[in-house]
Formats: C-alpha cells, structure tokens, sequence
C-alpha cells in the first residue's frame, strides 16, 4: 500500500521541478539552444528582406551616396510589371523551369526505376551517377562552355560524330535557337541524380507484399506499374519537383558562366536580370521591387504546389 | 512457375538495367574526365580538331594556375638559366616566372570560409536542432517553417539589401562577413537534418543520465553528442560543400582579400584568351576534393540529400 502512495506523490512532483535544482531549467536551456540561429536568421535574412520592402518604394541608387532619395510609391512596381523586356525574361526562365524539369523526372525517374532492379554493383554506379550535383555550378558552367565551344569543344566533335554534321557548324552558346537549350542540357546533366534520388527512396517506400497480393491476383507488370509504382512514387516525385522547382527559378550561377545571358538576351533568367539592374545599373530601388516580386511568386507558386502535393498524399 | 521471387527481378532484366545505368553513368563522367585530362594538355593540344585522347601530359597548365610570367628578353633569358623544371615549361615561350598567382590565396580563401561557416552552423545548429526535438518550445513547428522558408529567397534578392547592410558596417570582402552570411544560408537545412538525426536518439538515454545525477548541459553534452555523431558528420559535409561551391554571394561581395575560388577560377586569362589548360587545371584541383569526399562518404551523403522525401 504504501508504495502506491509514494508513485503517487513521485508522479504529483513535476519533473521541471526537480531538474531545476540541478543547473538550468529546461526552458532557459531551450531558449539559449535556439536564440542565435533565430537571431542570426533575422539578422541576415528577415532585416534585409523588410529593407528590401522599404529601398521598393523609392529611387535610391546605391552608387550615389549622398543623392536624396525619395519615396516615390508604387512606380517601381508598375514599371515592373508593364515592362515588355520583363516578360521576355519571365518567358527565358518558365522555358528553362519547363524543359528541365520535364528531362529530369523523365530520365531520373526511369535510371531510378533501373537501379531499383539492384543490379550487382549499383550502388557504386549510383554514386558515380550522382557526382555532377556534387559540384560547383560556377566552376562546371565555365567547363562547359569549354566543351561546347564551335571547333575544339567535345560536345560539339560528339553531336558531329554521330550526325555527319559538321562540329563547327552550329553553336551552341552562340546562336539564338539553341542557347536556350544548352542550359537545358547542362542543367539536366547537372541535377537528374538528385531527382533519381528522391524517386529512388520513393521506389524503395514500397513494401513488397503489395506486389506480391498483385501478383496473385494475377495483375500484368504493367498494371502493376501503373496502378502501385506510379501512384506510390508520385508524392516523392513532386517533392523532387518541387525542390528543383525553387532552385532552378533562383538559378544564376551556372547560367552566367555558360552564357551570361545571351546571345542578346535569350539566356537571360529573371535572376541575371535582376543582377544587371541592381548591380550594373545600380537601379536599387528598382531592383528591389523587382526581388520582392520575385520572391512573391516563387512563395505562392511554391504554397499552391505544396496545397496540390499534400492532396495526393492524402489520398 | 519462374524459379524467382515475385519481387526480385530476373537475371536478364537485372542485366539489361545494369548496362543501361553504367552506360548513363560512363556519359555522365564524359565531362568530367575531359576536364581532367584537358588540364595536363598544352595550350595547343587543348584546342585542337579533331579533340585529343591521345597526347603528350605536361604540367604547364598547373604551373600556369599557380604562377604569374612575363616575357623576356633572349638576352636575359640566355643570362638567367631556368632554376627549376617549372621555370623550364614556361622557358619555350620565352618567358620567365615572377611570382605566384593570385589562385593559392583564393583556395584558402575558399578553405577559411568553408570550414568557419561549417563548424558555425553545426555548432548553432546542433544547439537549436536539439533544443526542438527535446523541449516544448512555443510555435515549434512554425519557427521550423520559419527557419526552412528562408531558403527560398534567391540569392541576389537578398544580396541588395546584404551589400548595403555590409557596406556600412564594414563586412564587405572579409571571411568574417562571408563566413557569417554562409551560416545564416545554410543553417536552415542543419537545422532541418540534425532534428531528424536527434529524433532518432531514444530519450531514455538521457533521462537515465538525469537520474544520474547530470546536469541537461551534461547530458547534451556526453551522452547525445556521440550518439549524433554520424549525423553531425553528414551535415557537416553538406554545410561544407554548399559553402565550397557558392558562387552569387561571392561574386557579388568579395573581390580582393576575401574572393573565394569559384568566381577566381573562370578568369584564368592566358595569352590570347582564356588559358584552357590553366582554367581545366583549377576546376581539377577544386572539383577533386568533392568528388573523393562523395565517393567514400556516399552512405551518409545520400541519406541528406533525400531526407525531406523520406522523412514524411
């Protein structure tokens, strides 16, 4: 009996009571864990993006320290948006998204599906598969443009080879129809492995006795592909979507070194763009507007995405 | 009745699967192999038609990475004797080494930064990381939004109101400024990763250690830390490699003590034009820590990469 009584009053005591008495209280210590991140974020991320908010409304030029600035409303926004030049940029990037995307779940998906059938040594393969994403998309865009140059490059001597075509005929960075898709193909090279990934966990989610009742009620293989592996990998596939969605709408680095947006502006995604007004022209309070429609879109894009991919989860 | 399981595939399909992947596999390497090997090839031999398998390596475009030549004279060149097998390289055109260039420094650059923001956002966020997996902090999970939201924002919109920011308070082209702002970019996803590695660490560990007589701190201290290792070591790398290949940031605020290698190695000039050999030397010697690190880290790699997908 008296047992019971002492859990019962060990269980009344509260445990936070009971530490305290021994250094900081669990509280203090969540707090001073989590502070300097939230600081450091609000500092370098948050501060700045209200800046931004603020330099939006005015005609402050970072270059010119001492001139005036004035508030100036909502000008920059509707220079912004009636700008034709905009638009075409707007266009350069949603080719650059659409294009992409669609290789890279194409091929990632089917090298997933591939690997999937664990092969002897696929794990080395896979890993050798993945070391594009691994690097500097600076340093592999200034390759690149190396491999794609008109006479000496490999790309072109390849493409030569197996067409008949002569390799100095066409240009890749050079000309105005196929520049566009010269990114494309560098950047599916670059980042179809991280889409491989992501469906590659998808494909390995699957609990094989799923399969297995399939086969006993005598499903085809490809009605098994079409009513279990589709729908089991598609919500991992639209998170590699998703993802690759955000980056490659950020894109810049990769870009400028291949083609620094041209020939003329055919190349030029919205961030290099941006670059040029905020950085070059130094048209500040310009291209603050400019970032903070940017950032707009990608936020809501992004929210009605997730809104989409939480229904096909659910289901 | 095949012989094999339902589940497991046959041995011709696994063979067909097998060959299609190493040959995406042996494409994909293309690239990076020729840029190995264009970097042990003369200026010439880089520029050649048809391209070159097949050539004489030489280590000039190394020696032209690492140092900075002028022309000289045949007089001063019959004078002067080359000291040492690099000066002789550059001998045949008919020029003399005068010094080292500037990609030494831009490499350690790239090391400083690198490896300060990557023990600064393990540190922090190892701290912040174990704080929401353990503790009942108010709005946990829109803080956690919060903190991974902020990776959306594209790197030149921020770095208007960074450079102005950085400009007054005299951070601009210092590793303290470049170190803290990698930080800030990559924190989110330590946050992110480590919570999911802490989770996973059962807290009766811990509360063992309590009734021990440890202090919180203690017990963060010598039981959960190890416990975490793997983790912390996977993310650290990640934070590193993000830091190592950043290149928007860089370009827009460093330029002379704190620039770091990727926006130095695309303006390797050599003479008439871009220096091939120097340029595929550079991207080698950048690119080759990664690629190792990749391949003999790649259990704990791919485990980041894909965490948002398996976690759910």
């Amino acid at each position: 009996m008296s047992n019971g009584t002492a859990d019962r009053v060990a269980k009344a005591t509260p445990p936070r009571v009971a530490r305290k008495i021994r250094g900081l209280s669990d509280r203090a210590i969540a707090w001073i864990f989590v502070a300097p991140t939230i600081f450091l974020l609000l500092a370098i991320n948050i501060f700045p993006l209200i800046w931004t908010i603020k330099l939006s409304f005015t005609n402050y030029k970072a270059n010119r320290i001492g001139r005036e600035v004035k508030d100036i409303g909502l000008r920059n926004y509707e220079r912004i948006l009636t700008d034709g030049d905009i638009w075409l940029n707007m266009q350069a990037t949603a080719h650059f998204l659409f294009w992409t995307i669609f290789f890279q779940v194409l091929i990632g998906f089917a090298l997933a599906w591939l690997i999937h059938r664990n092969f002897k040594g696929n794990a080395f393969w896979t890993t050798v598969i993945v070391l594009p994403m691994m690097l500097s998309p600076a340093v592999v865009g200034n390759f690149w443009k190396f491999l794609y140059q008109p006479q000496i490059g490999l790309f072109n001597y390849i493409v030569g080879f197996f067409t008949g075509r002569d390799p100095s005929s066409f240009e890749m960075l050079g000309s105005v129809d196929l520049a566009p898709w010269s990114i494309v193909i560098v950047d599916t090279w670059m980042w179809t492995p991280f889409v491989m990934l992501i469906c590659l966990a998808g494909l390995r989610s699957i609990p094989d006795y799923i399969y297995e009742a399939a086969a006993i009620d005598r499903a085809s293989s490809l009605r098994q592909f079409f009513t279990i592996t589709i729908p089991m990998v598609l919500p991992f596939l639209m998170l590699a979507v998703l993802f690759r969605g955000i980056e490659n709408f950020k894109m810049f680095d990769l870009v400028v070194q291949l083609t620094g947006g041209g020939p003329g502006s055919v190349t030029e995604l919205t961030s290099i763009n941006l670059k040029r007004e905020a950085f070059e022209k130094w048209r500040t309070g310009y291209a603050s507007a400019y970032a903070i429609i940017l950032f707009v879109t990608v936020f809501g894009l992004a929210s009605i995405y997730v809104k989409a991919l939480n229904k096909v989860k659910e289901r | 009745m095949s012989s094999h399981s339902i589940t497991e595939s046959s041995s011709r399909a696994k063979w067909i699967a097998g060959s299609l992947v190493i040959l995406y596999a042996l494409i994909t390497m293309l690239p990076l192999v020729w840029i190995v090997m264009t970097g042990f090839k003369s200026p010439a031999d880089a520029i050649s038609y048809p391209p070159k398998v097949v050539y004489e390596p030489t280590l000039e475009g190394y020696v032209n990475l690492f140092t900075t030549r002028t022309r000289q004279t045949e007089d001063y060149l019959l004078a002067n004797p080359p000291e040492n097998w690099a000066d002789e390289i550059v001998r045949q055109y008919d020029m003399v080494i005068v010094g080292p260039s500037k990609f030494g420094e831009r490499f350690m650059n790239s090391v400083i930064i690198g490896f300060g923001s990557t023990f600064l956002s393990i540190f922090l966020g190892t701290l912040a990381a174990y704080a929401f997996s353990r503790f009942r902090i108010p709005f946990a999970d829109d803080l956690l939004f919060f903190i991974l939201s902020t990776r959306m924002m594209p790197p030149i919109a921020v770095a208007i109101p960074i450079f102005l920011m950085y400009r007054s308070l005299g951070l601009s082209d210092t590793h303290l400024g470049m170190i803290l702002l990698y930080t800030a970019v990559n924190i989110s996803l330590a946050v992110w990763l480590l919570k999911g590695f802490i989770d996973e660490i059962p807290r009766e560990y811990e509360e063992a250690a309590l009734i021990d007589g440890y202090t919180r701190f203690q017990a963060f201290y010598k039981v959960v830390l190890p416990q975490a290792a793997t983790g912390i070591a996977s993310t650290a790398i990640f934070c590193l490699i993000f830091a190592w290949n950043e290149y928007a940031f860089a370009v827009l605020l460093t330029s002379a003590t704190a620039q770091t290698a990727p926006p130095f190695i695309p303006t390797i000039i050599g003479v008439g034009g871009l220096d091939w050999p120097a340029v595929a030397a550079g991207a080698t010697i950048f690119l080759l820590p990664v690629m190792i690190f990749t391949i003999v880290l790649r259990k704990h790699l791919l485990r980041g990469i894909t965490f948002g997908a398996v976690r759910k």
